[in-house]
């Protein structure tokens, strides 16, 4: 039972990097590092504009599927895997990370942006990827959520609305 | 083309409030969210999802949090007027508060961020046209890992109002954008602390995002005057509660196809 009733969310803005950027913020895995793959995106609006202002975070399981429980994500020492990053939509709205592979069905990922009042949680499978979650969603959902393999990484885009909305989630 | 002023867009946000309140009075939940889609806030319009989120139980990485600790973080980050050669200007105010759950059990070692305009309501991002001035004292950003209770407390200048542009003569109310992350990635918040009796509270569409009036005020740090230094600064409490609870209406149970 719930003793505390919730702080609201309200939006991140649209000045936030100063804030919240750091060194290597989105190399959980140095590029170039054996296993290194390179995972991004596009971030579109409702209108299929890319969205130039939003911030991204994905938390994931290491390449053994054990969940990292070191610190360390804002003085990264090249070795050191965190499992965790954020980036910000460059102006075309692109975002991009560096990270390992998981041994896990999917990344998570927590989408913020100017004009988004409150966090946006979703996921990134892995193509091959499921479970029971993903098996319930109809094919055009599940499109929404599984990742595509490049030649360096996986691709996923991010739609805020409209055509192809991205699936997020609301946890119970 | 006719300029949107501030009478419309309080007009719109009364209509949202009415309409909620007039939801709850009819058995709906009340919400302890902002609504996604709020046109009174105008870049909000093509940004927010138009379906349901699909509920869902957290698995595996969701029920954890990223670990943060003093690697991460030095001490001196959390004290925004030690940044530089000299003193900011503006009015030295020190923010501290509790980081609890929903079952109100603290939230242990754990980062919070923040970032502000400074005392003239300038931020130091370079997009922000403002004509106000920088402070060569003052940057703004600061960081911070909660204690055993779950204390975080920051020191910094209470920053001043901010025009935008979402409509004619629009200005957000004083604030201080936080960034917290809970016991469980599910938790993850970020906010923004607003300061008590502010008068721009009513005409802003990013503050009325919200609407249920409780959990408006549950933005608003409380004046303390035992946390206020005699001769050196003023002292703001503001406690912060992650839950991770849905952020929207949900049509119930069995309506859905």
């Amino acid at each position: 039972m719930s003793v505390a009733l919730p702080t609201p969310g309200q939006t991140v803005g649209p000045f936030f990097r100063y804030g919240v950027e750091f060194d290597a913020w989105n190399e959980l895995a140095p590029p170039g590092r054996a296993g290194a793959i390179r995972v991004h995106g596009v971030v579109r609006d409702g209108a299929g504009t890319p969205v130039p202002d939003a911030l991204l975070e994905i938390w994931q399981a290491d390449a053994a599927g054990a969940i990292p429980a070191e610190s360390g994500s804002f003085h990264r020492d090249g070795s050191t895997f965190t499992g965790w990053g954020r980036t910000h939509t460059t102006d075309a709205g692109e975002y991009e990370f560096f990270t390992l592979e998981p041994a896990a069905p999917f990344i998570a990922v927590a989408v913020f942006a100017r004009g988004l009042m409150d966090v946006l949680h979703t996921r990134l499978y892995l193509p091959g990827a499921t479970d029971a979650f993903l098996e319930s969603l109809t094919p055009a959902e599940r499109t929404t959520l599984v990742a595509e393999r490049t030649a360096d990484g996986l691709r996923l885009d991010i739609t805020l609305q409209g055509d192809g909305e991205t699936v997020f989630l609301a946890y119970r | 083309m006719t300029e949107l002023t501030q009478a419309t867009i309080s007009d719109e946000i009364a209509q949202r409030h009415a309409d909620y309140e007039a939801r709850v009075a009819a058995g709906a939940q009340r919400l302890h969210a902002p609504f996604l889609d709020f046109d009174p806030y105008r870049s909000s319009v093509l940004r927010h999802p138009t379906k349901n989120p699909k509920l869902v139980d957290p698995e595996t990485i969701e029920l954890e949090s990223p670990a943060f600790g003093h690697r991460d973080v030095a001490d001196v980050e959390s004290d925004l007027t030690a940044q530089h050669s000299g003193e900011p200007l503006g009015e030295r105010m020190v923010v501290t508060g509790r980081v609890l759950d929903g079952e109100g059990r603290p939230v242990r070692h754990q980062l919070v961020e923040l970032w502000q305009a400074n005392a003239s309501g300038r931020y130091v991002h370079q997009r922000d046209q403002h004509p106000a001035p920088l402070d060569p004292n003052f940057t703004g950003a600061g960081r911070c890992i909660t204690d055993g209770d779950g204390v975080y407390r920051f020191t910094t200048i209470k920053p001043g109002a901010y025009p935008w542009k979402n409509h004619v003569n629009a200005w957000r109310p004083a604030h201080i954008h936080f960034s917290l992350f809970g016991n469980a990635f599910t938790q993850r918040l970020v906010t923004q602390m607003y300061f008590p009796g502010d008068p721009l509270f009513p005409l802003d569409p990013i503050y009325q995002s919200i609407p249920d009036r409780a959990a408006r005020d549950r933005l608003v740090a409380a004046y303390d005057h035992d946390l206020s230094i005699p001769e050196w600064s003023l002292g703001y409490r503001w406690d912060i509660v992650l839950t991770g609870s849905r952020s929207t209406w949900f049509e119930p149970e069995g309506s859905e196809a």
